[in-house]
């Protein structure tokens, strides 16, 4: 391993290498990709183990009496313990493979919900969630007759810490907040969020989408309740997902889902289910995903990761600079503690014309409201172009991103 | 009311359009369409005349007048704004039946703008689009 933060800088250049769709023209252009906060690009050792698999070892897992079976199973189970390791889960049973985010915080908010809610309870979610960390727990809460608060989050994009602290008493069930934010790259204090919640008896469930890709997370350490995260940002495939709950509250919630593989027995007098993690998993998993995952693990451990993340904090910190710099420019999302993500608004421009421009550049951002419309609703605007790095990224893209916007607000404005 | 359909035909932005050669010649003139369009007032930019489907804002009103049917179209972002007043050099003052025999696809082809434009901003045209074809068929 290479861990070592005093060995040479974090070479970029290097590791853009690995990742065959970076070295393409698109428009004309050399492909600039600065949307890592919809997606990530993945590794040619992530794309080989899924060819791999497939040529190789193909088989259901579990079931078979077979070589192939054994492999698979084999390979299989060794992403979930290499997750485990890469978030510090207690034990592998802790992790339950989903679809993505979205999945694991609907398998809480069914499951647990269906069974821990009433009447009256409180379910606090951030302002700035993520829809998909808002929409699961307004449907459970018309079910159960309970109420989805917002924590506020002030003009700098961050949570109000002592406004949230006094919306908190024993009717409060749940917080539900994202661990740094899709629209802005705020860092939320979800350990002091989880301290606060604990004081009142709630559960806190963090959204980690954002935060997986760009530093090492330590979900006993935060002392969360449940920790959730879409493979497809950690530079793994889409359509599979994480979600990581303690064992106890694991154990006590009623199935998600039903079908093969999360029944321990079934009679028409009545079924018994599986332990841990398969009375979540019904159906065959994704197992190509699933091993893909894993050697997206094995491809972010080997890389030097206190590197990596200092190189996109200079990156952010970098264009931020020049963003300050140049008039016109608006930064939307501003707080101390940011990872990865520049939003902002080109003033007197629509930032989906923005987008269009940049992208006849070769330049990939995002626009929009980032499936975050209760913010940008309450900032009062439709959107922001959100520039969001990864450790594959350099200055140069950077600079090729400020000429692109200087061209576009020649046409703009 | 605007020139589009009257004075600027369809023809004449498929001609302008197929005369320039890069992208940044057909984004301005795109952009100087839309800059031509006139803008709704803020009582016509209300949740009826909203066309669903579009990133960006788009509000569409119409009014049937002497067999004819006149449209006035407005966005929050230039491009799209653009493209509105291409789609009403089609329409605009024309009768019901005129708009239901209109070769939209064809229209879209010949323009050669549609590839450089994302699905799903794509998909906001066409959106307005199906709605000024119902409008026709209501009449
Ligand atoms: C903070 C956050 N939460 C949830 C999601 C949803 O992730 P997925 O679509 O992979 O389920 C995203 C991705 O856009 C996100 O950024």
């Amino acid at each position: 391993m290479s861990n070592q933060s005093n060995t040479a800088t974090f070479d970029a250049e290097r590791v853009r290498a690995d990742f065959p769709i970076l070295h393409q023209d698109v428009n004309g252009h050399p492909l600039v990709y600065l949307d890592n906060a919809a997606t990530t690009q993945k590794p040619r050792a992530v794309i080989q183990a899924i060819v791999d698999y497939y040529e190789q070892d193909n088989s259901n897992v579990h079931r078979g009496a077979h070589a192939l079976a054994d492999r698979a199973t084999e390979k299989f189970e060794g992403a979930r313990v290499k997750v485990a390791g890469f978030i510090n889960a207690a034990e592998p049973r802790q992790i339950i493979w989903t679809r993505g985010t979205t999945e694991g915080i609907n398998l809480v908010a069914s499951s647990w919900g269906r069974a821990n809610l009433s009447s009256g309870d409180r379910i606090l979610v951030s302002a700035m969630e993520h829809h998909s960390n808002i929409v699961p727990w307004q449907l459970i809460a018309a079910e159960k007759g309970a109420v989805v608060e917002s924590i506020p989050v002030n003009a700098e994009g961050a949570i109000d810490l002592a406004a949230f602290e006094s919306m908190l008493d024993d009717r409060v069930k749940m917080v539900a907040c994202g661990h740094v934010s899709n629209a802005f790259g705020t860092v939320n204090p979800v350990q002091d969020i989880a301290r606060l919640a604990q004081g009142v008896g709630a559960l806190t469930l963090i959204d980690g989408a954002q935060a997986v890709g760009h530093w090492p997370v330590d979900v006993q350490a935060l002392d969360c309740d449940f920790y959730v995260f879409s493979a497809h940002k950690l530079f793994g495939p889409t359509g599979l997902g994480v979600l990581y709950g303690k064992t106890a509250l694991l154990e006590a919630m009623p199935p998600y889902q039903s079908g093969g593989e999360m029944i321990e027995s079934v009679s028409f007098d009545g079924t018994t289910f599986n332990q841990l993690p398969y009375k979540f998993e019904a159906g065959t998993p994704d197992i190509a995903g699933v091993i893909g995952l894993g050697a997206a693990i094995d491809y972010v451990q080997g890389l030097d990761r206190d590197g990596a993340a200092k190189h996109e904090a200079a990156l952010l910190a970098y264009a931020e600079e020049r963003a300050k710099a140049t008039p016109g420019i608006r930064l939307v999302g501003t707080a101390a503690n940011k990872t990865s993500v520049m939003s902002f608004l080109l003033e007197g421009a629509h930032p989906n014309d923005v987008g269009l421009l940049l992208d006849q550049q070769g330049v990939a951002v995002r626009t929009g409201n980032h499936c975050a419309q209760p913010i940008m609703e309450q900032f009062g605007i439709p959107g922001t172009v959100r520039a969001s790095f990864s450790f594959y990224n350099t200055r140069a893209d950077v600079d090729r991103l400020f000429e692109a916007l200087d061209k576009a607000r020649q046409f703009l404005v | 009311m605007s020139r589009f359909g009257t004075e600027i035909t369809s023809d004449d932005i498929v001609d302008t359009l197929s005369f320039f050669d890069n992208w940044e010649d057909r984004y301005k003139y795109i952009i100087d369409l839309g800059k031509e369009l006139p803008p709704l007032n803020d009582e016509s930019r209300n949740e009826t005349n909203l066309v669903r489907g579009c990133q960006s804002q788009v509000w569409l009103v119409s009014e049937a007048r002497d067999g004819k049917l006149f449209f006035e179209a407005d966005s929050d972002a230039f491009i799209v704004k653009g493209l509105l007043a291409v789609v009403l050099a089609a329409y605009n003052g024309k009768t019901p039946e005129q708009v239901t025999a209109f070769d939209v696809e064809g229209y879209f082809s010949a323009l050669n703008l549609l590839k450089h434009l994302s699905v799903t901003r794509g998909n906001g045209l066409r959106a307005m689009v199906k709605r000024i074809q119902d409008t026709a068929a209501a009449n």
